[in-house]
């Protein structure tokens, strides 16, 4: 019987183990934007920027140059580099404590300023490496261990939806909110993704990819409940789609 | 041929730059330098640059971190509580081990301080500034000639050891003008960013990784050790500092900066009555050259320490004499120099003449 490979690992990603918990769709996250460099075949002319926080470690999965920014500053970093190399194609991988609280001035900033690069966003809710701290994008009345009995409004005000923020701006070109917490969404993810990088290599502007994704151990739940916990609670506020689309 | 031009200071460190072969800034606004800023902002594009304006000193030093893992020329300026904002990402370029240029053009502290000149930032200096165990080199410069040299040296030394450099002005010499002469310096073997920067994989084969990270205690405890032995590399081939009329002195100055100048026309006045006043003028202040100081002329009775400040440099005075003559000090702040007259003041109290 002749064998045929239908499926295998990216090119661009680094055959190692990663560090993720089970349940986690930073894998699949990493996953798409592996196989989107690859299929663009631009693995040797793209850089990456890791974040602080679970996914600080993207260095050792994405096989491509990359750097590790101090907490919340890679758009910054990233900004600097395409300025500086503007024929490579640099993205940075973001999640919300990341980008929404500490580089909240450096997301913006960038986007504002249209740099010519591609964010991708994680946003599960809540500070995943650190433990279980309450996130600006917690939702009300979720718990967190700095919010132990959920999140209150007055005290801590409201979940942050950062994709709609962002599409304020003029100079962004794309702006859109995906989920990669069942397999019924990953297809949009992997295309919305693709679309991002090719925004950017067409030079149309800026590109923001917000993936909503599951954190079953800081949430303590289930790998399944955790899937069914962004289904049911996230996505009615934080709505899937594109916000702003290149013309 | 190059050809002496009268410029302000910070335009004339800006110039510098540029000759050095610097093409991309990144910074943000804070007084007394905003002239570095805008002569760039003008300046870059002429010559195929980048000129790019942060949201903060947070943004503009994580820029220098991003363009400097390019292996490019690239350079930013601020002023002290706007280092001190940036210190967290200078701790990140040090021990990612990334080459770049910082001026620091001084002024008076804590806080929000002053925007008058100072010397209030010596430690920050030259202890690094940010976290963990790592150094800047330090280059503190006295006239704008010797800013204009210094800053293109900046560039080749920042290269050579991939570590930051430092031009640790204040504000007197941002704001002053002065003719200068812009020569090239003899150039450098420096190592070939090729085969360590972002943008090379195609050609290198392999990726660049620019980061700080080191969970592994060994591995990053190797790291340290290699940054160290760096710094001691630096501590062998970098001192640099200028004695002005020791040999017989009976009375040696310790000053850098503005204040060495304003130091030696004290020494000027004095030695036209017949005190024996000298000086060691550091300009390399990290590394300190504590050499000098530890092999004093026998002449020597006292030093005295002038500073800009509350007496930080003093410290590293200290540790070169050790316990053989007594350390003095003549300091003011706030932005204001000590006098010639206070120096000469100083300098009979000691000596009784």
């Amino acid at each position: 019987m002749k064998e045929t490979k239908i499926f295998e690992r990216p090119k661009s990603m680094s055959d190692v183990p990663t560090h993720y918990c089970p349940g986690c769709t930073h894998g699949i996250a990493h996953r798409l934007v592996a196989e989107v460099i690859d299929e663009l075949g631009i693995q040797k002319k793209t850089f990456g920027v890791a974040p602080v926080g679970c996914s600080v470690f993207l260095y050792n999965y994405i096989d491509t140059d990359m750097y590790e920014a101090a907490h919340g500053r890679a758009p910054a970093v990233a900004s600097a580099v395409k300025r500086i190399r503007p024929d490579m194609v640099g993205f940075t991988y973001q999640g919300d404590g990341d980008l929404a609280s500490i580089g909240m001035a450096e997301i913006v900033h960038a986007a504002n300023r249209g740099e010519l690069i591609t964010v991708i966003f994680i946003n599960n809710a809540i500070y995943g490496m650190t433990g279980g701290q309450m996130a600006p994008t917690t939702l009300l009345q979720q718990k967190a261990t700095t919010c132990p009995l959920g999140r209150d409004p007055g005290v801590n005000g409201y979940p942050m939806r950062v994709a709609e923020l962002l599409a304020t701006l003029a100079a962004p070109a794309y702006i859109t909110r995906v989920s990669v917490a069942k397999p019924k969404y990953v297809g949009k993810a992997a295309a919305a993704v693709k679309r991002a990088f090719q925004t950017q290599i067409d030079r149309k502007g800026f590109s923001f990819v917000e993936m909503l994704s599951t954190c079953p151990t800081n949430w303590g739940m289930r790998p399944a409940d955790a899937a069914n916990w962004v289904e049911e609670k996230m996505i009615p506020y934080y709505p899937l789609g594109d916000i702003k689309v290149p013309e | 041929m190059s050809e002496r031009v009268l410029m302000k200071g910070n335009e004339a460190l800006a110039e510098a730059a540029v000759r050095a072969g610097c093409r991309y800034f990144f910074g943000y606004p804070i007084t007394p330098q905003n002239e570095i800023p805008e002569y760039m902002s003008r300046r870059l594009p002429e010559v195929g640059g980048v000129y790019l304006q942060a949201e903060s000193e947070v943004a503009a030093i994580n820029m220098i971190f991003g363009g400097a893992g390019t292996g490019e020329r690239v350079m930013t300026s601020s002023s002290s509580p706007g280092i001190s904002l940036m210190s967290e990402g200078i701790s990140y370029i040090a021990g990612a081990e990334l080459p770049c240029v910082l001026m620091n053009i001084v002024r008076g502290g804590p806080g929000l301080g002053s925007i008058l000149p100072a010397q209030s930032d010596y430690f920050q200096a030259t202890r690094g500034g940010g976290h963990g165990d790592y150094r800047l080199l330090v280059l503190a410069p006295s006239t704008l000639q010797e800013g204009v040299d210094l800053t293109m040296l900046a560039f080749d030394l920042a290269e050579k050891y991939k570590n930051p450099v430092m031009i640790l002005g204040d504000g007197f010499m941002g704001q002053m003008m002065e003719a200068v002469e812009f020569r090239t310096p003899e150039p450098m073997d420096l190592p070939d960013k090729r085969d360590w920067a972002v943008g090379y994989m195609e050609r290198r084969g392999t990726r660049a990784l620019v980061k700080s990270l080191y969970l592994d205690p060994e591995e990053l405890e190797r790291h340290n050790m290699k940054l160290q032995a760096k710094y001691r590399e630096m501590e062998k081939n970098e001192v640099r500092y200028e004695s002005y009329r020791t040999d017989d002195a009976e009375i040696v100055l310790a000053a850098y900066g503005t204040t060495a100048r304003i130091a030696r026309s004290a020494i000027n006045e004095l030695r036209r009555e017949g005190l024996r006043v000298g000086m060691i003028r550091p300009i390399s202040v990290y590394p300190f050259p504590y050499a000098p100081f530890e092999n004093l002329p026998g002449s020597v009775k006292n030093v005295l320490v002038v500073e800009m400040s509350c007496g930080q440099m003093i410290d590293d005075v200290r540790i070169g004499v050790g316990r053989t003559v007594p350390v003095h000090f003549c300091g003011r702040v706030g932005g204001i120099a000590p006098s010639v007259d206070e120096i000469e003041a100083r300098i009979r109290e000691i000596t009784g003449k």
